[in-house]
């Protein structure tokens, strides 16, 4: 892939600067990694080979640790946040979106094998969705150079954060607020089936039994397409769409979601990896490395901090997350950067 | 006799000569290798050296001196942002072919008053006079862009500009430091040093500087160039079995 933002010398626009607290708070601390770094200690900072600068590591740790937490704590992926967070603390977009890619993949597995034990992945849906993955993929990969080409990629990216964060987050809101008014007047959660007319029309439908659906191939495999090409462009799993489109627009019994998500992301995420590593040689192993030990621990703690809040509870919870960086995004978009020159470095 | 007349001759042919004799310039450097590992923070480079006068006369004014560390040049393009139907976006571009990927300059004095225009731009001393071939035609679009390449690249560290950061000693030694941030590209480096007299370089010397990743990083870095598919391979296969790790030990807990 064409150009890559050398990032050292172009801090873009920050995505995320004014986020939750902790995040925020954590950066401060922190700190940015390009001054020439005398004042930092020499056990902290490592130089990241394919990023091509020294980070200090236990701010790299610290941040996949927290996304590792939101993730354990809602189930969602959480590389909406990494990315960002990444190309706000100085890595060039185009190695945290590689990396990120990379993180994802590590920090699926374990899920995955315990939907897998327990019989919550549905293979045939998981099939097709990765089909259409791939596809995303490839032409996500196209795409994004071509964007990278024209110089409009950061702002694509922005924009894509924006609408679906916005979407997703607006939806997930009403949904929560509403189970949790009728929970309040004592009646029954309503069925989260939904069917779409739309989907219901697409033909050579066929039985997918765990997911306990009749439906035609077609409305996943556009799914998983959709979810690649995210995936590749902006570094992302995509669960946080994926999950609510399976059970919004699909009507996939919830049994099977999360594991059949999860099992997508696995294969698409590491498709990506790869190509990543041939076109654009973006995958920075060391900083993925670091993301993923954070993110394990930290998922720990927030799989343990979400036996404590009622599911519907950190429904909410997310959905002011995803709102609140959308929102953060969309207020980046509308001001005056700080920064009105990027440079765009050597092929 | 006739020999000696000739070694009259010569010598008197020889003393005008020796009285032009030119300064030189001895130079060296504390590093001519950078090697960036895992450790690497950025790295500080002396420069240093004697000024050579002929028959040893040194003058009593103070030498003038500039010392310019540069990187390779790359071609960029620089992007500025302008609003569109209330977003920020990148519009226009300008595309530089000969940006150095590092520069920095130390003189003795303001750059100004150290040398003539026509000199600091022959010899690309003092951040105004890089010669960053613009493709554009459009003189002011060019010297806006050229203004905010500088400014970021300025704030990065990977340019530089020292005005009077040159120490002389007895108007021989001289000595520099140039700060490498840790943010630089991997190249064959130059350290130049120019001696100016009214405006105009009179000696100059140069020494090559290789910073390259190495050990490592270096194999990384490699890998990842060369072997893309390997690389992502093993990339994929790191990432499963860390996930596949974390998810046991976590069981077991």
């Amino acid at each position: 892939m064409g150009s890559r933002t050398s990032g050292a010398a172009v801090p873009t626009p920050d995505p995320s600067r004014k986020r939750e607290g902790s995040a925020s708070r954590h950066r401060r601390r922190t700190g940015s990694p390009r001054p020439a770094g005398a004042a930092k200690p020499a056990a902290v900072t490592l130089y990241l080979p394919i990023a091509e600068l020294s980070v200090n590591w236990l701010v790299i740790v610290g941040l996949g640790a927290l996304v590792g937490f939101l993730s354990g704590m809602f189930g969602v992926g959480g590389g909406f946040l990494t990315t960002p967070l990444l190309i706000f603390y100085g890595i060039p977009p185009a190695v945290a979106v590689a990396s990120s890619a990379t993180q994802i993949t590590g920090a699926s597995v374990s899920g995955a094998l315990a939907y897998w034990r327990r019989g919550g992945v549905d293979l045939k849906m998981g099939a097709v969705l990765v089909a259409g993955g791939f596809v995303g993929a490839g032409l996500g990969s196209v795409l994004f150079a071509w964007l990278q080409q024209l110089g409009q990629i950061d702002i694509t990216i922005n924009l894509v954060y924006v609408l679906l964060l916005g979407t997703v987050g607006g939806l997930m809101l009403r949904e929560s607020v509403l189970t949790m008014r009728r929970t309040a007047k004592g009646a029954k959660p309503a069925r989260l089936h939904a069917h779409n007319p739309l989907i219901a029309a697409l033909p050579w439908k066929t039985r997918f039994y765990k997911s306990g659906i009749y439906i035609s191939p077609l409305a996943p495999f556009l799914l998983g397409a959709i979810v690649g090409l995210l995936t590749v462009s902006l570094g992302v799993g995509g669960g946080f769409i994926m999950v609510p489109a399976m059970i919004y627009l699909l009507g996939m019994s919830t049994s099977s979601v999360l594991g059949t998500s999860l099992f997508q992301i696995i294969f698409v995420t590491a498709a990506t990896t790869l190509l990543h590593s041939v076109d654009s040689h973006t995958v920075d192993i060391i900083l993925a490395g670091l993301l993923l030990i954070g993110g394990v621990i930290g998922a720990q703690l927030g799989v343990r901090a979400a036996q404590r809040v009622s599911p519907v509870r950190l429904r909410l919870g997310l959905a002011l997350i995803l709102l609140g960086v959308a929102g953060r995004l969309a207020i980046g978009l509308a001001l005056r950067p700080a920064e009105l020159f990027s440079v765009f470095g050597p092929a | 006799m006739i020999r000696a007349l000739i070694l009259v001759l010569a010598l008197i042919a020889g003393t005008p000569a020796a009285a032009v004799a030119p300064v030189r310039l001895i130079t060296d450097i504390s590093q001519n290798r950078i090697d960036i590992i895992y450790t690497f923070k950025g790295a500080e480079l002396l420069v240093f050296g004697a000024i050579q006068y002929p028959r040893g006369a040194v003058p009593d004014e103070r030498p003038g001196l500039a010392i310019v560390v540069r990187g390779p040049a790359q071609p960029i393009t620089l992007r500025k942002k302008a609003r569109v139907a209330g977003i920020w976006i990148n519009t226009d571009s300008v595309h530089f072919e000969t940006a150095p990927g590092f520069y920095a300059v130390a003189t003795s004095a303001p750059i100004k008053s150290l040398v003539d225009e026509r000199t600091a731009s022959i010899w690309e001393i003092g951040l105004d006079y890089l010669q960053l071939s613009p493709t554009s035609d459009d003189t002011a679009q060019v010297a806006a862009f050229t203004r905010g390449l500088v400014d970021l690249r300025r704030r990065s560290g990977l340019w530089s500009e020292q005005e009077g950061r040159i120490g002389i000693t007895e108007n021989v030694l001289y000595q520099a430091r140039i700060a490498i941030p840790s943010a630089v590209p991997v190249g064959a480096y130059t350290a130049e040093i120019y001696l100016i007299r009214h405006g105009k370089v009179i000696a100059r010397a140069a020494t090559p500087i290789t910073i390259d990743k190495s050990g490592f990083e270096r194999w990384v870095y490699v890998a990842a160039q060369k072997n893309g598919l390997l690389y992502g391979l093993v990339a994929v296969v790191l990432a499963l079995l860390a996930g596949w790790i974390a998810g046991l030990v976590v069981r077991r807990n």
